[in-house]
């Protein structure tokens, strides 16, 4: 039987607070770059990510991967880390802005560590009108 | 080229048993999709076409057909049925049974799709099972 093309996406969902900020810009330049995000306290999301995986579909479980240990993943290395934090304070943000581009690569960086199955597309919505979608090296298609 | 999306809900009951397996190796594999009483989901159904748009008509292909060819091939056979038991892909009586997982329901679909919607080509079969687990086929091929 021929092989078929098979993608798997899961949503998660996390709330986060951020400032975009860069210390390289003078402060009215920071204002101008990023408005009302520049806010000195900060300000929040409703974050969904969307991981897509790739794999050759388990014959045995009709799976392309399992989901259970895929959801105990996330919760151990994106949502207990991000959900409810100031992503600012996290790691990966100490000197990188945290735009949804920019967390767009670092939820990348995290999920290619997933070891079952083939990361294809992180797609990220920070508002239910901003959405963005990342691939590594590779040429995103839009998750939706 | 266009792309047209087409949306179609079903509701279906199933749970997930390999026969080749014992009891407990279905159960750890599978917990509590593997409960034989079934469970089930309300999917939601994306199909997507592309195609070029006919000059008279301003179509790639008459959505009423489309929403037709859907209710025939998969609503009308998957709408408030028990996958398991009573859609031959999944059943046990099928020369080789799918376990009815989101996967599989994205492949089964893709193949009764396949060929049936003139003057367009498949391109995608999304099936959610919930709002925050999906699958897409795109067909037979490289995987």
């Amino acid at each position: 039987m021929s092989r078929p093309h098979v993608h798997l996406s899961r949503r998660y969902h996390f709330s986060a607070s951020h400032r975009l900020h860069a210390d390289a810009l003078s402060p009215e330049r920071n204002r101008e770059v990023f408005g009302k995000c520049n806010n000195p306290f900060g300000h929040g999301h409703n974050y969904v990510v969307q991981v897509t995986f790739a794999g050759p579909i388990d014959p045995a479980t009709g799976m392309v991967l399992d989901l259970a240990a895929l959801d105990s993943f996330a919760q151990t290395n994106l949502l207990a880390p991000f959900d409810h934090a100031n992503l600012n304070t996290l790691p990966a943000f100490l000197d990188t802005v945290p735009t949804t581009e920019n967390l767009c690569r670092e939820v990348w960086r995290i999920f290619t560590e997933f070891p079952h199955a083939t990361l294809r597309l992180v797609h990220i919505e920070e508002t239910g009108n901003n959405a963005f979608d990342y691939a590594g090296e590779a040429v995103p298609t839009t998750g939706n | 080229m266009l792309l047209l999306t087409r949306k179609a809900d079903f509701s279906a009951a199933h749970f997930y048993w390999n026969p080749a397996w014992s009891e407990a190796e279905n159960l750890r594999v599978f917990g509590r999709c593997a409960n034989r009483q079934g469970h089930g989901h309300n999917y939601t159904l994306e199909v997507t076409v592309a195609g070029e748009v006919d000059p008279v008509t301003g179509f790639v292909v008459d959505l009423k057909q489309l929403k037709d060819i859907l209710e025939s091939e998969v609503v009308s056979v998957f709408d408030h049925r028990h996958l398991n038991h009573e859609v031959p892909e999944f059943m046990p009586t099928a020369a080789a049974p799918l376990v009815p997982t989101t996967e599989n329901l994205a492949i089964a679909i893709w193949r009764r799709l396949e060929g049936k919607v003139p003057h367009a080509r498949l391109h995608r079969v999304r099936v959610y099972e919930m709002p925050d687990l999906f699958a897409d086929c795109f067909g037979e091929g490289v995987a």
